[in-house]
Parts: structure tokens; sequence; C-alpha cells
């Protein structure tokens, strides 16, 4: 049996497995025959803000795209919103990513369009809704992220914090279930990143939704998180509240957290010894 | 030893390679009738593709045709059947150098940018993103532009076709003097349907072919700058390398 998530949430919600929304048990993923997941366990549970956390080049992203189904696991299972992935024959997963929205790192706009109708373009495409009932509806999402004044810009015209916002609008102008964010803090400036922490949260809170952020920034995303997985070499080796985490004594997570150069996750590349490649000679490394 | 060794794995590579864009070809059968029912983005990217490919086309045509009229002029002359420089200009036109000459631009203009097109979608997470909106990528954003490329490539063969005789006729009568009754009169005479219809063939292949090449190499871009350009490049020369072949083997099977 897997562990079960053992935090509190802000609130003081004791976590269960029981309310998970994303279920992963012995997670097994690896590319070109390098291992990225070795027994994953994880449960993402329903309706709070789930941050996972780790060093960069741990698979936080590629932890996404498996729930997301854009990969295939090489073994274990993956249940998300009661749908195990493994088994989900193409319209099906379409079907379960229409309950789901996702923000990507850089926003992922489309370029063509303008901010009016990148956030309009998954209700034509799945609905026949009426025009003004599309305008309607997009105009209450570009409202809630602040920038329905910008529905006539095109993407190149927009900021890195306002493209991300726009994505945001898009991800849940079908309402969905999940939100899904990809390192959503990248490159923002203080005053986007505080913006977008809000929005996290407060989407979250006022739309129901499940919201799992995938970052590394530890102090902005524990102020809005409810719980917290932090990986490391393929597996989860500290989960809990943002609280839980700052006390953990784990080496891992102290040099994750407090941000320091060396400690398990080694500063240095591995390499051959340094002296002696110095020394060598010819041109090969 | 060594040599052979390359060689085969370049074979196994180019059959794996072949067998991918086979596949990716398939894929998109699979979902053309539900690309069909939005008309609006094959039109959309007939005009992409198509009317703005006009200018090159229209002017290459030109130049193409009054070379045709030179050089014929020159040879036909010599045998004293400089009339005959119609049917000549026409059939070379129609048969032969109009869906090639069509097809090697239709691969420089519009199968490079539908293939960088593609490649920066990819490279900026566009079509991950409609993946993750539930949109197929490859029914609303590959189709359109595949069937637009094969729609437009046989139009755009016709009119260079017959911008190309009106160019041979410019310098032939025009210039040379050549009568122009007997240029139109033994073209009229000398090009029949089957004629026509092998153009037409031909650039429906031709269209097929290039704009395959294009949306798979932009599709499957490695989503980097350096990727984009090699998509790019990759598209222009498998295309013009492929449509030659081709039309060799369509001209022999026509004889």
């Amino acid at each position: 049996m897997a562990p079960h998530l053992k935090g509190r949430s802000p609130s003081g919600i004791p976590l269960n497995q029981d309310s998970s929304i994303v279920e992963i048990r012995n997670l097994r993923y690896a590319v070109s025959g390098r291992p990225i997941f070795d027994g994953l366990d994880v449960d993402i549970p329903r309706g709070k803000v789930t941050a996972v956390m780790g060093p960069s080049g741990t698979g936080k992203t590629t932890l996404l795209r498996l729930i997301t189904g854009q990969v295939r696991a090489d073994s274990g299972s993956i249940v998300v919103a009661g749908e195990d992935m493994r088994s989900l024959k193409r319209a099906e997963l379409y079907a379960l990513r229409r309950r789901m929205g996702m923000l990507f790192q850089n926003g992922a706009l489309l370029t063509d369009f303008s901010v009016f109708e990148n956030v309009a373009f998954p209700i034509r495409e799945h609905t026949d809704l009426p025009e003004r009932l599309i305008r309607q509806l997009v105009l209450t999402k570009l409202e809630a992220v602040g920038l329905r004044g910008a529905a006539e810009l095109m993407p190149s015209e927009l900021s890195g914090g306002m493209s991300r916002r726009v994505a945001l609008a898009r991800a849940i102008v079908m309402d969905p279930e999940i939100l899904i964010y990809d390192e959503p803090f990248v490159g923002l400036d203080p005053i986007s990143l505080g913006v977008i922490l809000r929005l996290i949260r407060r989407l979250n809170d006022t739309l129901g939704l499940t919201s799992i952020v995938v970052s590394h920034d530890v102090q902005e995303i524990s102020t809005v998180s409810d719980n917290v997985f932090l990986l490391s070499a393929g597996k989860v080796v500290a989960r809990g509240s943002p609280q839980e985490l700052r006390a953990n004594p784990s080496e891992v997570v102290r040099q994750f957290v407090g941000g320091l150069p060396d400690g398990p996750v080694a500063f240095h590349y591995p390499a051959p010894d340094y002296f002696s490649q110095l020394l060598a000679r010819g041109e090969d490394l | 030893m060594n040599l052979i060794k390359e060689l085969w794995g370049s074979l196994i590579d180019s059959l794996v390679g072949l067998g991918a864009v086979v596949r990716f070809l398939l894929r998109m059968i699979v979902v053309t009738p539900s690309a069909l029912l939005r008309f609006d983005l094959i039109v959309a990217q007939i005009y992409n593709s198509g009317a703005l490919s006009l200018v090159i086309i229209m002017l290459s045509g030109l130049f193409v045709g009054m070379v045709l009229g030179l050089q014929g002029f020159q040879l036909l002359q010599r045998f004293g059947s400089e009339d005959s420089l119609g049917i000549a200009a026409a059939i070379g036109l129609v048969k032969e150098l109009g869906p090639v000459v069509t097809a090697l631009l239709f691969a420089g203009r519009a199968g490079t940018a539908l293939a960088s097109e593609l490649g920066l979608m990819r490279a900026t997470d566009q079509l991950s993103a409609m993946e993750m909106m539930a949109v197929d990528p490859i029914t609303r954003v590959v189709v359109p532009r595949f069937l637009g490329g094969v729609i437009a490539m046989p139009l755009l063969a016709a009119i260079f076709s017959l911008i190309g005789i009106y160019g041979a006729q410019l310098i032939g009568v025009q210039i040379m003097g050549v009568d122009s009754g007997s240029f139109w009169s033994q073209m009229r005479g000398g090009v029949g349907l089957a004629d026509i219809n092998e153009g037409i063939v031909k650039s429906l292949i031709f269209g097929v072919a290039c704009s395959l090449i294009a949306v798979y190499e932009g599709y499957y871009a490695t989503p980097t700058a350096a990727g984009v350009g090699t998509a790019t490049t990759r598209t222009v020369v498998t295309s013009a390398v492929v449509v030659l072949f081709l039309d060799y083997l369509l001209t022999a099977a026509f004889l």
C-alpha cells in the first residue's frame, strides 16, 4: 500500500487518499534507458493546491506529461479523476483532457490569434455556442485574470506575465476540474509573479479546482500551496504541508529549501579527475 | 566491410523514415473526413499555399516560357519547322515543365513556410497546448495545410503552363516572327486531353508529395531554432529529389 498524504491544509483539513484526484502507484518511466521515475507513489488531493518541487532535471515536467497522458509510463498505474491513463484510447484521453486545463511554461498562446480568440479557441472547437455567449464567457475569464482590456491585442504585444495570464484564462475557460501549472513563475518580474500566485489560489478556491503546480520557487509556491511533494532522483523524498517541509531534517530537503549550492544534489556534474584531465595530452575531453 | 555496413545502416534508416512518413500519411487520411467538415480552414490554406505563391509562379512561368520560345525557335529553325514552336512549347510546359518547376517552386515557397510554421508551433508548445485542450493538431492544423497544398498545386501548375505558353508566344510570334496562326493552330491540333491529364496527374501527385514532406518535417521538427532550420532545409532538398524521381516514374508510366 502506498503511503498516504500526511499533511494538513492551511485550513486544517486533514488530507487523505480517499479524496485523491490523481493516484500514482509504483510508476516507472525511463528515457533512452535512463530511469526518470523508479517506483514513484503520489496522491494529489482533490480541491487543493499541490506543489511538485525538486531540483532541475528530476522529472517534474515529465510527471505532468505522464499525468496528462502526453507520454505513457513504462509500468505502474496513473489514475486521474477515476480514469486509468494506461488503458485510455485517444478519444477517451481527449474526453479526460476536456476536464483539465494546463498552463505551459511560456504560455503557448496561438500566435496567429488575438487574446480574445486564444481564450475562445477551446469553446469554438468543442461547442456550438452562439457568438454572444462565447463573447460573454471569454470576457468573464479575461476579467478574472485582469486582462479584459487586452482582448484585442496579439500575443506578440503581451509581456511574459500577461501571456501567462491569458493562457490561464484559456486554461479555465472550459471550467476544468484540474488545473496544471508548469513552472508558472519562470522569468516573471515580482509584480507579475505576485499576480500569478494570487490567481492560483483565488481560482482554485472560487472555481473549486484542483491545482497542481510544478515549480522550484520554494518561497513563492509555499505561500499558496496546501501541500508539497519534493522529488529527487526519481522518487518523492518529502511530502506534507509547506511548514512540514521547512521543518524536515532530511539533507536533501534542507539543501533544496535553503538553496545550498552543494549537498546530496552535487554542484559538480559527474566527471573524471580534475587534475588528470587538465594534464592529459591530446584534445579529447 | 565497414562501407557495406554503413550502406546497410543507411538503407535501414531510410526505410524506417519512409515507414514513419507513410504512417503519418495514414493518420492524416483517417482524420481527413472530420477535417473536411471545417472547409474554411482548408480554403485559408489554399490561399496561403496557392494565392501567396502566385507571383513567383507567374513570373517563373513567363521566363521559362520565354526561354522555351527562344531555344525552341533556334532548334526548330534548323529543320525549317519553326511553325511547330507552339505545340513544342505547349507539350513541354503542360506535361513536364509546368508540374515539375511548379512543384520545385512550391517546395521552396509554400513548403518551407509550412515546415517552419509547424516547427515553430512545435517549438513554442502550441501543438502541445492544442493537445491539452483536447484538440487534435493533426485534424485542426496539419490536414488543412496538407489538403490546401494538394489542391493548390494543380491550379498553380495550370497557371504556370498558361503563362509559359504566353511567354513562348511572346518571343516566338511577337519577336522572332513565327506565324501566329500556325503557332496556335498546331498547338490546338497537337495537344490532346491525354497530355493535359498527364500534367494534372503529375501535379496532383507532386502536390501530395511536397505537402506531405513539408507537414511531416515541420510536425516532427526538433523543437529548437536549429531544429526548425533543419526541417526547412530538409523540406526543400527532399521535395526536390522526390519530385524529380517521381517525374521519371510517372513519365515512364504515361508513355
